[in-house]
């Protein structure tokens, strides 16, 4: 059991150390975001409250995009083996459904954290400062649960898809949403009520609150109920993608 | 002899092509038993529903004494497969893709290193194991995904078309290897070949296909006399005809990667 699953991740985490342009590509976006938005809209954050500095408010949400990003991007390589044949070489293997789902979820996991630590430790360079160790401890914590819900939901999305063609749907159409009406780069007490609702209904909104609340001391709902409610949605979407999952055929 | 494998009113139906109708076989354990016929026959898709990878639209297969569509997990244990399109990981060293099999196949720890070797030894690829798979020939990962396969020892070993493209060496080894498996670890070997000397050579009992229907079972002389043939071959063209098919002849073809599997003329 544990050795399949470790097998499975490190599978992964090879694709991903080997592909240098993906990493480097990946890393491109969040660094881009934070010295646009971080110089670009900085000012007018500070100006605006009567306060505060936007990179504080910033980083949490950039660490949380760039682990939704490789998250759900490792989710989605299963459409990958299925197109090049070599999901049949894990599914007609005697390990149970389960154990596949749980290895591919840690494995995407498991990068998302790394890419998420890249950008955290990238932030120090712009003068980002996490208070304590306890609250870079529950951090992690906010961190690893998004990376497991986006993963977990790539997986999803990918037993349920034959081929590449939905792929650029999903990004446009679910991941962009999710990403800008989830708090990470603009606060969302502003926002017409309509938007507000749907952003409440966003998954990422709790994770970013939660990692802001946790290593930038500001959380408008609580850090605790953050923790709550992405740790609920982290097991039911895993529980939802195992079932999907049991029924796929490569 | 007692069966391994048994099959009961097997079907598959896409949309409105029926690759495999209503066919019923058994093969015994420890035999080597060739599926044969024309491209497009329903050959693959058999073995992928006896496979678990696609779930029947009506039948009863069952492997090793376990209901394949019901006690899949311990179906899976029982069977080692070679399809006949790509399955490996090109991202992956060639020893990397045979330790990624060997572990979700549990093999156990201490005989890994050694089985693993083997394998690749007797594919001839034990000095190219560190290189990518993605700079391997075809004929390579022919041989690498037979050598996978060889890791764990399964009860009944699938062979979708294992040695199109290979050059003869190459085909001569893994048939021997194959027929030393099957003898000496009592494997029950189910193949399908383009060739029909190959089959005339290795096989035990045959069956051929066509049209997803099962048209003539038996030994190589069973069906060499009823056809009044002098060879396989000659009995094969007579039951399935000379004109030349399309493996994708259905009207809901595929498209796409499928056009990346290895083919082969028939
Ligand atoms: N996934 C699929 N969807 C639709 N048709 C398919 C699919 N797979 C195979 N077929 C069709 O089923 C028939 C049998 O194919 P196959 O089993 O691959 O033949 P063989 O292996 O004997 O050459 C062919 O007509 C093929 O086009
Ligand atoms: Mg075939």
């Amino acid at each position: 059991m544990i050795e399949v699953i470790y097998i499975l991740c490190l599978r992964q985490l090879k694709h991903y150390w080997r592909s240098k342009a993906r990493l480097i590509g990946s890393l491109g976006q969040p660094l881009l975001f934070l010295v646009a938005f971080g110089y670009g809209i900085g000012p007018m954050y500070t100006t605006a409250r009567g306060g505060g500095n936007y990179i504080d408010f910033l980083v949490p949400g950039i660490v949380a995009m760039s682990i939704l990003f490789t998250a759900v991007f490792s989710g989605l390589e299963v459409i990958w083996d299925r197109q090049f044949g070599f999901l049949k070489e894990t599914l007609v293997a005697p390990i149970s459904r389960t154990e596949i789902m749980i290895g591919k979820t840690l494995g995407g996991a498991v990068i998302a954290m790394i890419q998420g630590l890249i950008v955290l430790s990238l932030s120090y360079v712009l003068g980002f400062r996490i208070p304590s160790l306890s609250s870079l401890g529950l951090g992690l914590i906010f961190m690893f649960l998004i990376a497991i819900f986006f993963s977990g939901l790539g997986l999803t999305i990918a037993s349920k898809m034959k081929d590449l063609h939905g792929f650029q749907l999903i990004i446009n159409f679910l991941i962009m949403p999710i990403f800008f009406l989830s708090g990470a780069l603009f606060p969302l007490e502003n926002l017409p009520p309509a938007i507000y609702f749907i952003s409440r209904l966003d998954p990422l909104t709790y994770g970013v609150d939660g990692l802001r609340g946790a290593i930038a001391g500001m959380s408008t709902f609580g850090v605790y109920n953050d923790l709550a409610v992405i740790g609920a949605l982290s097991v039911l979407v895993c529980a939802i993608g195992t079932v999907l999952f049991s029924e796929i055929e490569a | 002899m007692q069966n391994i494998l048994s099959v009961q009113s097997l079907t598959k139906k896409f949309d409105d092509l029926t690759a495999v109708n209503n066919i019923s076989f058994n093969v015994e354990a420890g035999s080597i038993f060739a599926f044969l016929g024309p491209n497009g026959a329903g050959k693959s898709t058999t073995i992928k529903m006896l496979t678990t990878v696609l779930k029947p639209t009506s039948g009863e297969i069952s492997i090793n004494g376990f209901n394949a569509l019901k006690e899949q997990d311990k179906a899976r244990a029982s069977f080692g497969i070679v399809f006949q399109d790509h399955s490996l990981d090109e991202e992956l060293t060639g020893y990397e893709n045979v330790v990624y099999h060997a572990v979700i196949y549990k093999v156990p720890k201490k005989e890994r290193a050694e089985r693993i070797q083997k394998a690749l030894e007797i594919v001839g690829l034990w000095d190219r194991r560190e290189d990518y798979v993605k700079k391997y020939s075809g004929g390579m990962k022919r041989r690498l995904e037979i050598a996978r396969a060889l890791v764990h020892y399964p009860k009944i070993l699938f062979l979708d078309e294992p040695t199109v493209g290979l050059d003869p060496q190459t085909r001569r080894s893994i048939w021997d290897h194959i027929r030393d498996l099957n003898k000496e670890r009592k494997m029950t070997i189910f193949l399908t070949t383009h060739y029909m000397e190959e089959a005339e050579a290795i096989a035990d009992q045959i069956a051929i296909i066509d049209h997803g229907k099962i048209v003539e079972s038996g030994t190589v002389e069973e069906i060499k006399k009823r056809t009044e043939s002098e060879s396989l071959e000659e009995a094969f063209l007579k039951l399935t005809g000379r004109h030349i098919r399309d493996e994708n002849n259905g009207p809901s073809n595929k498209t796409g990667m499928r056009g990346r599997g290895r083919r082969s003329r028939h």
